[in-house]
């Protein structure tokens, strides 16, 4: 592999080498590699461009890693995965999109993820998402994720977009039945002239489903966000929905988190908040003998981690 | 040693000018725990600033070991080996409270070090060290940490402001221990704001800050006791009582 191709990797799915168990590897419209294991079978979707990824029913311990990366300028993609994981499973999924763009025409990557995670099955989803390059052709990445947890299912999802996408509209749901438990983590950072949104529906049907979706973002320079995260409980659920945004700059943040009730059992909460790093905070680290950049560079890790 | 030279502080709003510092002339000698008293808003913790950066005096000049430090920022202070524990510390979402003394040392500490300074400050470590320095901490809590933050630093002068606020009955006698052996081990100087009782008796030098000026100035034997003699003055109440 490439230098590119080997950093891109580390970026997006903190891969150093080839992974042990199952994977596919994406790179510049194509599959590249791809790797099954007894329980985990990645086949190629014969229809349109994507995998269907089969976890048996019962596999523990075991991960998936699908990362995709686009080093050429001008590739747009459409890209469909599904994943099947089977009842009692308990995996981790690592999937990640990096464009490296050194041309001057826009690269784009759709990915639509769909989940059907069975009865007391566990996921853990990693997707991170990174740009890069010295070109001047936009860096376009446009999830799509829809979850579907059958009874007493749980899935963590952490999404984290780094740095370098310049347009991204992200769109989230989830259907959630009796006992799912569903934990979403959005992380975002946008700076020059990005612009980024994330849509996300949960709808919590079963009885005691439940949900927690935090999102925390910075906003640099003249870039854009907004975030529009909606719980609606139709059962006895309880929710949780958290915004907080770190404001600097000239940029722009909208945060509209909806909560919406059908049923008189379902307890849903929202806070949001937006605000510039706090004047105590920079000061502190700068007695202790960090510079201004270094002590604004401290807050943004610590509270993007 | 640092020195204060003729400095002033004003703040100014559109209908009238205040003077929180007065025309202050102040040396603080290396090796010494001094102690900073006097009314609520008399100027102490703005004197702290001052030494610190946080804030610029208006007029006069500070020195520190004859260097004319007065228009050095912040960082630059704390490189010179200044440091300031804050009287309201600040939280922060994400950082651990590990991650908040190696940043205060300068590099990442060892785990059994980390747990030396929380345990000097009445913490049991194990149960801190991972635990971000936000709103879950309570605010005696993220005050300890501070003061943790301080010994983590290599310091030659070290301001805590007010370090007792907030701080339990329990904890208040173990700081005081730990207070007393920083004092001795270190060859620099400590400079403590405090109402304490407990504090003021065992710093070498008291400082009495009020409307801005020194009112009094010298031995703790001295002025702690002048000091309990004035209350009585000023309040009135004593002795009172029953007559």
């Amino acid at each position: 592999m490439k230098n590119i191709d080997e950093h891109m990797l580390q970026a997006v799915a903190d891969m150093h080498s080839v992974p042990t168990g199952a994977y596919s590897i994406r790179k510049n419209g194509e599959g590249v590699s791809k790797n099954s294991t007894e329980n985990i079978i990645i086949e190629q979707k014969k229809d349109k461009p994507g995998i269907d990824i089969f976890i048996k029913p019962g596999t523990k311990n075991e991960s998936v890693h699908i990362p995709v990366i686009i080093t050429e300028t001008g590739i747009e993609e459409m890209v469909y995965n599904d994943f099947f994981v089977g009842e009692d499973a308990d995996v981790m999924i690592v999937a990640g999109c990096g464009i490296h763009n050194s041309g001057d025409k826009k690269s784009e990557h759709d990915g639509i993820h769909r989940f059907h995670i069975g009865k007391n099955a566990k996921i853990k989803y990693v997707e991170k998402h990174y740009g890069e390059g010295e070109g001047t052709g936009e860096n376009v990445l446009n999830p799509v994720t829809e979850i579907e947890m059958e009874e007493n299912a749980y899935c963590e999802m952490e999404m984290v977009q780094i740095r370098g996408v310049d347009s991204t509209v992200r769109e989230t749901t989830a259907n959630l039945e009796k006992g799912a438990k569903l934990l979403i983590l959005e992380k975002l950072m946008t700076h020059g002239k990005q612009y980024a949104k994330s849509n996300m529906v949960i709808n919590l049907n079963g009885e005691n489903s439940s949900a927690q979706i935090i999102s925390r973002s910075v906003a640099k320079n003249d870039s854009e966000q907004i975030f529009y995260p909606r719980a609606v409980g139709n059962n006895v659920c309880r929710a949780h929905v958290q915004c907080d945004s770190i404001i600097m700059d000239d940029a722009k943040i909208r945060s509209i988190p909806e909560i919406s009730a059908n049923h008189c059992d379902a307890q849903i909460i929202h806070e949001a908040a937006i605000g510039k790093i706090n004047n105590d905070q920079l000061i502190k680290l700068q007695t202790f003998g960090l510079s201004e950049e270094e002590a604004e560079e401290v807050i943004i890790q610590g509270f993007l981690k | 040693m640092i020195e204060l030279k003729n400095v002033s502080f004003k703040v100014s709003n559109e209908k009238e000018t205040l003077e929180i510092i007065d025309n202050i002339n102040l040396k603080i000698d290396d090796g010494k725990f001094t102690v900073i008293t006097g009314p609520n808003g008399g100027g102490k913790s703005t004197i702290a600033k001052l030494i610190m950066g946080i804030e610029k005096p208006t007029s006069g000049r500070i020195y520190y070991n004859s260097q004319d430090i007065t228009d050095l920022s912040i960082t630059e202070r704390a490189k010179l080996k200044i440091g300031y524990a804050f009287q309201q510390p600040p939280r922060f979402k994400g950082l651990t409270v590990r991650e908040l003394l190696s940043l205060a040392h300068g590099s990442k500490l060892p785990v059994d070090e980390c747990c030396s300074y929380l345990t000097n400050v009445g913490l049991c470590s194990k149960e801190y060290l991972n635990r971000e320095v936000d709103t879950s901490l309570s605010g005696g809590e993220v005050k300890r940490i501070e003061i943790a933050s301080i010994m983590a630093r290599d310091l030659d002068v070290a301001i805590f402001d007010e370090p007792e606020a907030g701080i339990d009955l329990w904890s208040f006698s173990m700081l005081i221990e730990t207070f007393k052996k920083m004092a001795k081990e270190r060859k620099k100087s400590m400079v403590l704001i405090s109402h304490q009782e407990r504090i003021i008796k065992i710093a070498d030098e008291i400082i009495v800050i009020a409307d801005g000026k020194i009112r009094d100035r010298g031995e703790t034997s001295e002025i702690f006791t002048k000091l309990l003699g004035e209350f009585d003055e000023n309040c009135g109440f004593r002795g009172k009582a029953g007559k």
